[in-house]
């Protein structure tokens, strides 16, 4: 019984993480096969991948979960807006934005967190 | 084999043109003389670039998280090197802590990774040349995640098509070995860490994530399904519509597909 407990969040990780994740990792590859960097499907693949990317950020951020849910939406939102046009602003620098949204959530999340 | 030479040829053109585009001058291509020194080569580039402080940032707030629901220091790790794809780990780990019907987090998760079916679809011929097996491409494949198929999109056009896979392979294990580090740093800190540096770990990934998509969307495509993800993500989740995920990809992808041949349609006319 013990050992069934121990054991289950493993079986979970492969289960409802490994496999549903991995599954589309293996059709790539399978599918992939004589495809040129170039061809339509490619590019229409990687507009699709940049949209779903783009969905996931934009959900995290609009309904986030755990400790950040805490953060008011309005703060999270400002954050990021500051951390993007800091990092249009400073040179497209990946590391300047993220530490400027950083910055803003902190600060905002002291001051207004309920 | 001239066909082959014709290709290799093409994608040094496209190679130079992505400069072009980028308005970089054409850095100096790192040529290797033996696959472990591209293995090297794009490993040292991994531990150099703006993903690795980012991507510790991102499993540090992970760790804290599988810490917070319980799960153990084993099991992040094991989730890490498997799934490899913080969104997904995020699903997983919460929908476990939260005790959600597993049916459902496994349908979130296989949502949140359809993203990755597309870009090995695009990063495969990046690194594929004749002599290429398809057991070699096992590994790229599984490694594909956000940060390291931006690096890749980025830099394997400057590495000669036959260590490319050995680069890849290289800037892979060395993000996965600072992913795993940083997770159990972030694990065994979240022990005594405040709810609001939490949410700031938390934070990170969203804000890096956006940030590093549009840093390599230079081109027009990559700019409006940018664009068009954030707010079609927004309004179906809002709406609640069922498999949200993939409509704001499919969706948005395909309109941004279109722009795109329609713009082009027009400058070529």
């Amino acid at each position: 019984m013990t050992a069934t407990a121990e054991l289950w969040p493993y079986l979970v990780l492969v289960v409802v993480g490994f496999l549903p994740n991995e599954i589309w990792r293996a059709l790539g590859l399978v599918l992939a096969r004589g495809l040129n960097e170039e061809s339509q499907i490619v590019l229409w693949s990687r507009a699709v991948a940049t949209a779903i990317l783009a969905g996931v950020v934009a959900k995290l951020i609009v309904f986030s979960n755990g400790a950040l849910a805490n953060i008011p939406l309005e703060v999270r939102m400002g954050a990021v807006l500051v951390g993007f046009v800091t990092f249009l602003v400073v040179r497209r620098s990946a590391l300047a934005g993220v530490l400027a949204g950083e910055a803003t959530l902190l600060l905002g999340g002291y001051l207004f967190a309920p | 084999m001239r066909r082959a030479r014709v290709r290799e040829a093409q994608s040094r053109l496209r190679a130079n043109r992505l400069c072009d585009k980028t308005r970089r001058p054409m850095p100096d291509s790192p040529s290797f003389q033996t696959s472990t020194a591209a293995f090297r080569g794009g490993a040292q580039h991994a531990l150099t670039s703006v993903f690795f402080p980012v991507m510790a940032g991102t499993y540090i707030g992970l760790g804290a998280l599988a810490h917070d629901f319980g799960l153990s220091a084993w099991w992040l790790t094991l989730s890490t090197i498997f799934v490899w794809a913080a969104p997904a780990q995020v699903i997983l780990i919460s929908g476990i802590g939260t005790g959600a019907a597993m049916v459902e987090v496994a349908l979130a998760v296989t949502l949140s990774a359809i993203r990755l079916f597309p870009m090995v679809v695009a990063l495969l011929p990046l690194l594929r040349s004749r002599t290429t097996r398809t057991g070699e491409l096992v590994l790229p494949a599984h490694f594909t995640s956000v940060s390291m198929w931006i690096e890749s999109l980025r830099m394997l056009p400057r590495i000669a098509p036959e260590r490319r896979i050995a680069y890849c392979n290289g800037l892979s294990v060395a993000y996965m070995g600072t992913a795993t580090t940083f997770g159990l740093v972030g694990y065994f800190l979240a022990a005594g860490l405040p709810s609001l540096f939490a949410a700031a770990l938390l934070f990170i990934t969203p804000m890096s994530f956006l940030i590093s998509t549009a840093r390599s969307a230079t081109t027009m495509l990559d700019r409006v399904a940018l664009g068009l993800g954030l707010v079609l993500g927004t309004a179906f989740a809002a709406l609640h519509v069922e498999l949200d995920l993939m409509w704001t990809g499919v969706g948005g992808g395909t309109i941004a597909y279109l722009v795109h041949r329609l713009t082009k349609a027009r400058a070529n006319a």
